[in-house]
C-alpha cells in the first residue's frame, strides 16, 4: 500500500492538450474519485498513472518512488477496466490467475507445451490457485468459476474484473468506470460493495466516473476535472457546500444548482430581480455575477429575512418520495428554477401551474460567482430586510 | 450473449377468421419469399450433383447415346487407379504446404502491418496485388521467372556461386515451387482478413495484459492475439484450404502434370479423364471424390473447430 503523487502532468494528443500540468497527492489507503464531464481528461489521467499512456511532462510517484520509467505492471498498479477487458477464452479462475502467472513463471514455463516439463510450474501453480480460489471466495465468484466471462451476467464480470486486480496485492487499485455497463440497480449495489471493499482492503483507489453520484457516495475525496485542469479537489461534503467554480456546482448535485443572474449594486449589496439585498462580495459595482441556489435550498414558503426569487409555477415531477417543481424566472422565462422538497409540502401546496409565486431562499444558502465563473465568499451578506440580523459568515476568501 | 425477454402469451384469438387461415398465408408468403433462392440452389448446386452421382455409377462417355449401369466400378477403379493416387498424393502436399504457410505467414505478416501507421497503407496495397491478377497470366510470368536458362530467378542463384535449379522439372521440387506460387497468390487475402479480425480485438485487452504483466510480445501474442483471432483463423484455413484442394490453373499453365505426372493434381486429373480423354462418366466418379474430401473437411471445421473458436 501507498500514496500516490502526480507532479505537473500534462499531455496533449498531437495539437490538441488533454492535459496541463496537474497536480495532485493522494493519500495511502485514500479513496479518491476523479470526476467530470466527458472528455475532460480524467481517463487520461488514470492511464498516465497506470503507465498505459506517457506524459509530456511531469512525474508520477507511488509510495515517494517515481514510476516514470517502468512499464504498467511493474508500477505495482492494478485496474478495472470500464468493459472489464476479461480474456474472453479463459475461464473465471484462469482470467484471475493470469497476473500471477505472468510475474511467477518465466517466459519457457508459460509455453503451453514446454512448461509441462517443468515441476517448480506445478508448485507456483498450486499456490497460484490457493490465492485466486481465496480472493474468488472474498468476492463470491466461486460457483462460476469454471465458466468463461461470455457466460456470465454483467455484474459477475465485474466481479471477476476486481478479482483479477485483488489477486496481484497491488499499491494502488486504478477503476475506469467501472460501473457504467450495469444497470441502474445493479450500480448502486455495487456501489456499497466497493465501498465495503475499500473499507475491507484499506488500500488507495483512484475512481474514474463522470456519475457525480458515484464519487459522492464512495470517495474520500473528489477531484473534479474539466477542460484537463482540477478545478476542484476536496471531500464530497466540501465540493458540494462550497463549490469553486460554476462547472462544480452545476456538476455536483443533483437535480442541478440553479444559476440566477444578479448584478453588484455598492460594495455591500447587490441587486437581485429589482431588489437590493445586503451582500459584501468585494467586486466592483455593476459587475455582472452569478447566483447558485441549490434546488434543495429553495422554500415555499418564505422564512423571514430570506430572499426572494419571482417566478411562474410550471410543473411538479414526482418521485416518490420527494417532488421537483419546476418554475420559471418571471423576468427570464428561459431560465428554469428547480425546487426539491419533500412530497408532503409539495402536495400540501395547492398552486396551479402558470400562477406567479416568489420563492424565498436563505441568503447563507447562496454562493456567489464572479464573471469568470470563480467562486466569490462573501465578507458578509444580510437579511433581506436590511440589518435585522447581520449573520456574519466565515470568510475564506475567493478560491481560485 | 443478452437475455431476450420472452414476449407473454398472445391473448386467445377471439375473432371470427379461423386461426388456421392466417397461418396458412404466413406459411405461403414465406415459401415464396425462399422460393427463389431455393429453386436456384436446386438448379445450380443440387441437380448438377444428383446428375454427377448418377453418372458416376453409368459407362457414360461424351456423345455416347447409350450408356449401363457400372455399379461401383469406377469407384474401384480409381483407387487402384496410379495416376489417381499420384494425384491425391499430390493434392495432399500441396495442401500440407499451402495451408499452414499461407495462413501462419498471412497471420505474421498481417500482425507486421498492423503494427504500422503511415505505411500500413503502402503494405496492405503490395501484398492484395496478386489477389487482383489473373494467376493464369502470373503462372506465365512465374514460368519466366523460374525458367532454368533465362529465368531471373535462376540467375540471381548462378550469381551467388549456387547450380542452376529446375524448379519446375524436377519432379521432387515442382509441388513445392507450385505451392509456394499459390501462397504467393493467397497472402494477400489472407492478410486482409486477418487485418480485419486484428482491428477487431478490443484495445483494453491489450492494456489488460499490459498490466497484469504479459507485454512480451510472445505472451500478448499467446494470451491476446492468437486466442482472438480465432474465429478469423478457422475461416482463413478454411477457404485456403478449398483453394489450396482446388489447384488446377498453374498446373494447367505451368506443367500440365508433368514432368511424369509428377505434379498431377486431382481436379487436373478430372479434367484430362473428362475433357481430353472424355471419359465422362469416370471423370464423375473422381469429382465425387473430391467432393468427399471437402465435405469431410467441411464437417470437421463445423463439428469440431467452431465449437473452439467462439467464446
Amino acid at each position: 500500500m501507498a500514496g500516490l503523487s502526480l507532479k505537473g502532468i500534462s499531455k496533449g494528443f498531437g495539437a490538441t492538450p488533454v492535459l496541463g500540468s496537474i497536480d495532485l497527492d493522494i493519500h495511502d489507503g485514500e479513496f479518491l474519485a476523479l470526476v467530470g464531464p466527458s472528455g475532460c481528461g480524467k481517463s487520461t489521467l488514470l492511464r498516465i498513472i497506470a503507465g498505459l499512456e506517457r506524459q509530456d511532462q511531469g512525474s508520477v510517484s507511488i509510495g515517494n518512488a517515481a514510476v516514470d520509467h517502468l512499464r504498467p505492471h511493474e508500477r505495482k498498479v492494478a485496474m478495472v477496466f470500464q468493459n472489464y477487458a476479461l480474456y474472453p477464452h479463459m475461464t473465471v479462475f484462469q482470467n484471475m490467475a493470469l497476473p500471477l502467472t505472468m510475474s511467477r513463471l518465466n517466459l519457457l514455463e508459460r509455453l503451453p507445451l514446454l512448461g509441462l516439463l517443468s515441476s517448480r510450474k506445478r508448485a507456483v501453480m498450486k499456490k497460484i490457485d490457493e490465492q485466486v480460489q481465496a480472493v474468488a471466495a472474498q468476492l463470491q465468484i466461486q460457483p462460476f468459476g469454471t465458466r468463461r466471462p461470455g457466460q456470465l451476467s454483467g455484474g459477475q464480470r465485474q466481479r471477476v474484473a476486481l478479482g483479477r486486480a485483488m489477486v496481484r496485492d497491488p499499491d494502488v487499485f486504478l477503476m475506469d468506470e467501472p460501473l457504467s455497463n450495469l444497470d441502474a440497480k445493479l450500480r448502486v449495489h455495487m456501489r456499497a460493495e466497493l465501498a465495503e471493499l475499500h473499507a475491507r482492503l484499506g488500500v488507495t483507489m483512484i475512481y474514474v466516473t463522470h456519475d457525480q453520484i458515484e464519487a459522492m457516495t464512495m470517495a474520500n475525496r473528489l477531484a473534479v476535472m474539466d477542460q484537463g485542469a482540477i478545478l476542484q479537489l476536496g471531500t464530497p461534503t466540501e465540493v458540494y457546500e462550497r463549490p469553486a467554480s460554476i462547472v462544480v456546482a452545476q456538476f455536483i448535485g443533483s437535480p442541478g444548482i440553479n444559476l440566477l443572474p444578479a448584478r453588484v449594486a455598492t460594495a455591500d449589496a447587490i441587486l437581485l430581480f429589482g431588489e437590493t439585498l445586503p451582500a459584501q462580495l468585494g467586486l466592483p459595482a455593476n459587475e455582472e455575477i452569478t447566483l447558485g441556489v441549490r434546488p434543495e435550498a429553495v422554500r415555499l414558503v418564505p422564512l423571514p429575512g430570506d430572499w426572494r426569487i419571482p417566478c411562474k409555477f410550471k410543473r411538479r415531477e414526482n418521485l416518490g418520495s420527494e417532488s421537483i417543481l419546476h418554475f420559471a424566472l418571471r423576468d427570464v422565462p428561459a431560465t428554469t428554477v428547480l425546487c426539491k422538497i419533500a412530497n408532503e409540502e409539495a402536495s400540501a401546496w395547492a398552486v396551479q401551474p402558470g400562477s406567479p409565486v416568489s420563492l424565498a431562499v436563505a441568503a447563507t444558502d447562496c454562493h456567489f460567482f464572479d464573471q469568470k465563473g470563480w467562486r466569490v465568499d462573501p465578507v458578509r451578506t444580510g437579511t433581506a430586510s436590511l440589518a435585522k440580523a447581520d449573520v456574519p459568515r466565515t470568510t475564506a476568501g475567493v478560491v481560485a | 450473449m443478452s437475455a431476450i425477454s420472452v414476449p407473454h402469451e398472445p391473448a386467445p384469438y377471439r375473432g371470427r377468421t379461423p386461426r388456421k387461415s392466417t397461418n396458412w398465408v404466413e406459411a405461403a408468403g414465406g415459401i415464396g419469399f425462399a422460393m427463389p433462392a431455393l429453386v436456384l440452389l436446386l438448379l445450380t448446386n443440387l441437380l448438377p450433383l444428383l446428375v454427377l452421382a448418377f453418372l458416376s455409377f453409368t459407362n457414360y462417355e461424351l456423345g455416347d447415346t447409350d450408356f449401363q449401369f457400372v455399379g461401383s466400378k469406377h469407384f474401384s477403379a480409381a483407387l487402384r487407379d496410379p495416376v489417381i493416387r499420384r494425384s491425391l498424393g499430390n493434392t495432399f502436399l500441396y495442401v500440407a504446404i499451402v495451408v499452414p504457410v499461407g495462413v501462419l505467414l498471412s497471420m505474421l505478416i498481417a500482425i507486421l502491418v498492423h503494427g504500422r501507421k503511415r505505411s500500413r497503407g503502402f503494405y496492405e496495397v503490395v501484398y492484395f496485388l496478386p489477389v487482383t491478377t489473373t494467376l493464369i497470366a502470373m503462372a506465365t510470368m512465374w514460368q519466366f521467372l523460374l525458367h532454368p536458362q533465362i529465368g531471373p530467378i535462376n540467375g540471381v542463384i548462378e550469381a551467388l556461386g549456387f547450380a542452376r535449379i529446375p524448379f519446375l522439372s524436377d519432379p521432387t521440387l515442382v509441388i513445392p515451387t507450385l505451392a509456394a506460387i499459390g501462397v504467393w497468390q493467397l497472402i494477400g487475402f489472407n492478410m486482409v482478413l486477418f487485418l480485419a479480425g486484428l482491428t477487431a480485438i478490443p484495445r483494453d485487452l491489450y492494456e489488460a495484459a499490459d498490466i497484469d504483466g504479459a507485454s512480451h510480445p510472445v505472451d500478448r501474442f499467446m494470451k491476446v492475439t492468437w486466442p482472438l483471432l480465432g474465429p478469423t483463423t478457422m475461416f482463413v484455413t478454411v477457404t485456403t484450404f478449398i483453394t489450396a484442394f482446388k489447384i488446377f490453373d498453374t498446373v494447367a499453365v505451368m506443367t500440365r502434370g508433368g514432368p511424369m505426372n509428377s505434379s498431377i493434381t486431382l481436379l487436373y486429373a478430372v479434367y484430362l479423364e473428362g475433357f481430353q480423354y472424355f471419359h465422362l462418366s469416370y471423370a464423375a466418379t473422381l469429382t465425387l471424390i473430391f467432393l468427399a474430401f471437402t465435405l469431410v473437411f467441411s464437417g470437421f471445421q463445423t463439428f469440431f473447430l467452431d465449437r473452439r473458436v467462439h467464446y
